[in-house]
């Protein structure tokens, strides 16, 4: 039963996931309703199933790598319905629910174990700096969404292609500038995370303090170099998906490593 | 209660033949007070279009309604005989349907053809030339359309090489509002391009051409600017959309030309539609960020797809269409006693 919730929440996502593969399986797919409704359904059961293991746990339900992928999960899904609509991104919802499908199959099937105990006192300066941190990763995640959103329309572009993706696909240029803001949006969430962390008493290991560090430099010089013109558009979207991509593998293998200590 | 209709369209007769049964907009009043009079018509819409030329009739009895129309179109048009073909429900519902959804156009899935029939039925009904039926009836089709658009690839892609350029544009830009044009070669194809983009909102316009002359009458033509051909790279800088169809024999926008000229606008996008034979532009630039080329052969595949996309989907239309006959139809069979 305490993982009821959770379950519903993937199922939700494994809908819209096969929805869209079959609608685009038969070359019509329609950004709609259904995807939006899943996605929403998703989230709401997530944050119940969070609500639910942060009273039992008596802190932000952060404290272990299983929880973390819930949370990252919860995350992309709240920037999704915040974000999605107003750069009219409907399309954003087919290419996340694979992503958060796929991280939380992973956390139910990989890591599920008994739940985890708060580790830590109720410092509200460490729960805004894990809560703040996971948000700003849920940015990044979309980041990196809409940038193979815009590497599969400038592909198609450039190889004058024009399939069902093609249509539904936001401009190019759009999905550019979705990117590149949804990154900023990741970068000032992550920097006002950090700096709750140092407000606290937190002690973490150097490992997973100098890779936070590298992943905030990281993203810091990607924006700099896209807001100087140095990096156009393109190689900006291949970046936001590489680091993401090392971001993913990196902190959850920290937060095991910290944990299994 | 009958729904009878009698036309002519594209496929029928040829325009010559066409534009003498044409009903305008000035005289659609006096014609529908006219077949009104035939006897058994309950009601009437007439669609007047370029293609087609269609009268939907509501009646009790269908053998008298044609042979009134007949007659009336004979009379209208000196006396010829009109080459007709008609329906009588369920046929003719299912035609109205095909009609309103675009299966039955010239251009297989075009949607200007569904605002032509909203106009004709606003103005039957302004003339109180319709009945309960033929209000039903066109109320219906409209949903039909809207249902198999939404549901069905039928309006997918364009289908001319100008409005594929624009619907690119479109997915490179977003909004063309504000963009500006620069056009090399004022050619006849070149002219026609632009103005599909002018009238989606595109700002401004300069035209190029060998003979400046030229390059200014087709300036003024479509409410642009001309300059001189060597001068073109000045203004490049601003240009969002290049459009090319030179005479050259060689190209003229190549990879070297373009580079140096890139980098004057860092994050800039460039469309360039190349529609001269012999190519105007090197292939090779379609390599550079953020250019995006697409020369005649490309425009004119993405045509041919869409036409095939469209054939495609016309057998899922049938089927819906199918469904929403036999559901109008047995709306007809439960109001057969409160006709008109």
């Amino acid at each position: 039963m305490d993982r009821f919730l959770l379950t519903g929440a993937t199922f939700c996502l494994l809908l819209s996931f096969c929805h869209t593969l079959l609608a685009l399986g038969a070359g019509r797919y329609r950004p709609g309703v259904f995807n939006r409704v899943a996605l929403f359904g998703g989230f709401v059961l997530l944050t119940l199933d969070l609500w639910q293991r942060g009273q039992a746990q008596g802190s932000c339900p952060i404290n272990s790598l299983f929880d973390v992928l819930v949370f990252m999960s919860w995350s992309i899904l709240l920037i999704y319905l915040l974000v999605g609509p107003a750069y009219h991104l409907s399309l954003l919802g087919a290419f996340t629910s694979p992503l958060v499908f796929l991280v939380l199959l992973f956390a139910q099937l990989g890591l599920a174990g008994p739940p985890a105990q708060g580790r830590f006192a109720r410092d509200p300066w460490v729960e805004a700096h894990a809560a703040l941190s996971l948000i700003a990763y849920g940015a990044f995640a979309l980041a990196a969404v809409a940038g193979l959103m815009y590497l599969v329309q400038d592909r198609q572009l450039k190889k004058r292609q024009a399939g069902t993706l093609f249509y539904n696909l936001p401009p190019v240029t759009e999905l550019g500038v979705a990117n590149a803001r949804l990154l900023w949006l990741g970068f000032g969430v992550l920097t006002v995370g950090f700096a709750a962390g140092f407000m606290s008493d937190l002690q973490v290991n150097n490992l997973k303090f100098a890779t936070s560090v590298l992943i905030w430099i990281g993203y810091g010089l990607l924006l700099a170099l896209r807001k100087t013109h140095r990096l156009p558009a393109r190689r900006t979207a291949y970046a936001s998906m590489v680091i993401f991509g090392l971001t993913l593998l990196a902190l959850p293998t920290i937060q095991y490593l910290s944990t299994a200590k | 209660m009958n729904i009878v209709c009698a036309g002519i369209n594209h496929r029928s007769a040829t325009v010559d033949i066409r534009e003498k049964f044409a009903v305008g907009p000035q005289e659609l009043q006096r014609a529908l007070s006219r077949i009104r009079d035939i006897d058994g018509l309950a009601g009437a819409v007439i669609v007047s279009t370029c293609n087609r030329v269609e009268y939907y009739t509501a009646s009790v009895c269908p053998i008298r309604v044609l042979d009134g129309l007949r007659g009336y179109l004979k009379e209208r048009s000196g006396e010829m005989d009109a080459p007709l073909y008609t329906h009588d429900s369920p046929s003719s519902v299912r035609h109205l349907f095909r009609v309103a959804s675009g299966l039955d156009s010239m251009v297989l899935g075009e949607t200007e053809i569904l605002g032509q029939l909203k106009q004709a039925y606003a103005s039957a009904t302004a003339c109180g030339a319709t009945t309960r039926h033929l209000n039903k009836l066109f109320q219906h089709a409209f949903r039909v359309a809207k249902h198999v658009r939404s549901e069905t690839q039928i309006t997918r892609g364009s289908t001319s090489v100008g409005s594929v350029a624009v619907d690119l544009a479109g997915k490179i830009f977003g909004d063309l509002g504000g963009r500006t044009i620069l056009i090399l070669g004022a050619g006849e194809i070149s002219e026609k391009t632009a103005r599909s983009f002018v009238s989606r909102g595109a700002k401004t316009v300069i035209v190029a051409n060998r003979t400046f002359d030229r390059a200014a009458r087709l300036a003024e033509e479509i409410g642009g600017m001309a300059v001189h051909f060597e001068n073109w790279p000045n203004i490049f800088e601003s240009v969002d959309i290049l459009i090319c169809s030179t005479s050259a024999p060689q190209p003229i926008i190549t990879r070297e030309i373009l580079g140096p000229l890139l980098k004057n606008r860092p994050d800039r996008p460039l469309f360039v539609i190349d529609l001269a034979v012999p190519r105007d532009a090197e292939a090779a630039i379609n390599d550079l960020e953020n250019v995006y080329l697409f020369d005649i052969d490309s425009l004119e595949k993405i045509v041919a797809e869409s036409l095939e996309i469209r054939r495609a989907e016309v057998q899922r239309c049938e089927k819906m269409i199918d469904q929403h006959v036999s559901e109008f139809v047995g709306w007809m069979r439960n109001h057969m006693a409160f006709h008109a």
